[in-house]
């Protein structure tokens, strides 16, 4: 056995069999993609940045229960609430401080109607440190822009929640 | 008067014409070896500047360039600066005896191969320099083992090019190229040239000898105080070193530019194409090593080179002199 292992330290065989390896897998297909310009597939359960979501009616959904602000384990929301003139209660401010969040989901999962919800978008670094203070008016544009695709996601997440 | 400003004109022509292409084909190497580094473990490596990101290197010059140069407070300031220049000079000084072709060849001297052994032993100095004027422990421990490994290596490139000179007979590289029109000396000479690239792996601090940069360990060795245009000269002095050794075992080894048979089709690509090719060929092996070996633990590198590789050289000097000697090969001078 010592005698073999000599022989294959003199002769660098495990080398020229690492070589012969290398060579083989220079011509195997790739295992990254190129990011920018194709990306990876995103689950629908996929924590993204935030969106707050509008009935189809044109109606925000968050009533201004708060259960976010109390269940966001980094205390990143901030709700701010009023009467409106016809009773129900909305919100007159909602901030996400989008350093301090986490992703974690969990306001997501508290929700009762379905009004913040994280979208597929992982996109959205900055050049200062304001831009990433999202008020209300930064959330539902967000949700408005990407309504279809957060719809969609709720619809194929559903069977699990 | 004139004449004279001719003859400098002249030479200055020659230098570049000889320079603009080594420090591009420096940048295109870089980008090889990423390129080969990364299909070998199935990534894509660079390939968005320029086709195939063949411009990645200029990119990252142009980064190097725009970035501020740090010098630390507490350096040796003169030395801290001359260590990148150091060592990009020497790098490139070494190319004015490397022949592409009978008659190509800027200075073409008796002493050819003793200039690029000397000049590539200086090249420990731009490390020695740079890792001991930055006044830090990383820098210093990487120099310190740079200075190790490379004066041990040296010593059994040495002996390997004694090897053959023995079967030469003259220090001139043109000759020694000339000597391998019968038989390239890595048929006759294969232990030697193994050992000779592997040699030259630990020499130009490459993986698997890559101890003076361990990043793991020295953060980047003696490259770690660096930063912006000092940074990427160290690093074209780097790969200048490596596309030296490759042209320098294709010259001792592989019949520098002479085609690997004298027939027809061969001989009517011109001499520099056969040994870029060559350098080419033997880069790329340089590249495929880089990925597929892990790094080696310092004393196993010092009983590599002292222990196996130094005896061993030794030992095939005696065997190619009594060989050449028993037969009546020597050359005759």
């Amino acid at each position: 056995m010592k005698i073999f292992r000599i022989f294959k330290t003199i002769f660098l065989i495990d080398f020229l069999l690492a070589f012969i390896i290398a060579i083989k897998e220079i011509f195997k297909s790739k295992k990254t993609i190129n990011y920018p310009f194709e990306k990876g597939k995103i689950s629908p359960r996929f924590r993204g940045e935030h969106a707050l979501r509008r009935y189809p009616n044109g109606e925000e959904r968050c009533i201004a229960c708060k259960l976010c602000e109390a269940v966001c384990p980094a205390q990143a929301i901030t709700i701010e609430s009023t009467e409106r003139e016809d009773g129900s209660r909305k919100t007159t401010r909602y901030d996400i401080d989008m350093m301090k969040c986490i992703y974690c989901g969990l306001c997501e999962e508290s929700c009762p109607v379905d009004a913040i919800v994280q979208g597929p978008n992982f996109e959205f670094s900055t050049e200062t440190r304001e831009e990433l203070y999202y008020n209300k008016q930064k959330l539902l544009d967000n949700g408005d822009r990407w309504e279809n695709i957060l719809a969609a996601n709720i619809k194929a997440d559903n069977f699990y929640r | 008067m004139f004449e004279y400003f001719n003859i400098v004109l002249l030479e200055i022509y020659k230098i570049l014409f000889l320079l603009v292409p080594v420090l591009v084909s420096v940048a295109m190497i870089v980008w090889l070896d990423r390129r080969i580094w990364a299909f070998v473990q199935k990534r894509r490596g660079p390939n968005v500047v320029g086709p195939f990101g063949l411009l990645q290197s200029l990119a990252d010059a142009l980064k190097y360039i725009f970035k501020e140069i740090i010098i630390p407070a507490s350096s040796n300031k003169i030395i801290f600066i001359l260590a990148p220049i150091v060592t990009m000079t020497l790098a490139l000084i070494a190319w004015a005896v490397i022949p592409f072709s009978e008659t190509h060849v800027l200075a073409n001297i008796n002493v050819g191969i003793l200039y690029l052994f000397a000049v590539s032993s200086l090249g420990v100095y731009g490390i020695i320099m740079g890792g001991w004027a930055s006044n830090s422990k990383y820098p210093f421990l990487g120099a310190i083992r740079s200075a190790a490994q490379m004066v041990s290596y040296e010593v059994s490139i040495g002996i390997i090019i004694i090897n053959v000179l023995l079967c030469v007979g003259s220090l001139n590289l043109n000759d020694i190229v000339l000597a391998q029109k019968k038989i390239w000396f890595i048929i006759p000479l294969f232990p030697m040239f193994v050992i000779f690239f592997i040699s030259a792996l630990a020499e130009t601090n490459r993986p698997p000898f890559d101890l003076p940069e361990a990043e793991a360990e020295l953060v980047a060795g003696y490259q770690t105080e660096y930063s912006g245009m000092m940074y990427a000269m160290f690093w074209l002095g780097e790969y200048a070193n490596i596309l030296l050794m490759c042209a320098m075992g294709s010259i001792l080894f592989l019949g520098g530019w002479l085609p690997p048979v004298e027939i027809f089709p061969f001989n009517l690509i011109p001499g520099a194409l056969w040994l870029i090719f060559k350098i080419l060929l033997l880069f790329i092996l340089f590249a495929l090593v880089k990925a597929i070996v892990p790094r080696y633990r310092y004393d196993q590198l010092m009983k590599l080179g002292w222990k196996i590789f130094l005896p061993f050289s030794l030992i095939w000097v005696v065997i190619t002199a009594s060989y050449l000697f028993y037969f009546n090969l020597l050359p005759t001078i």
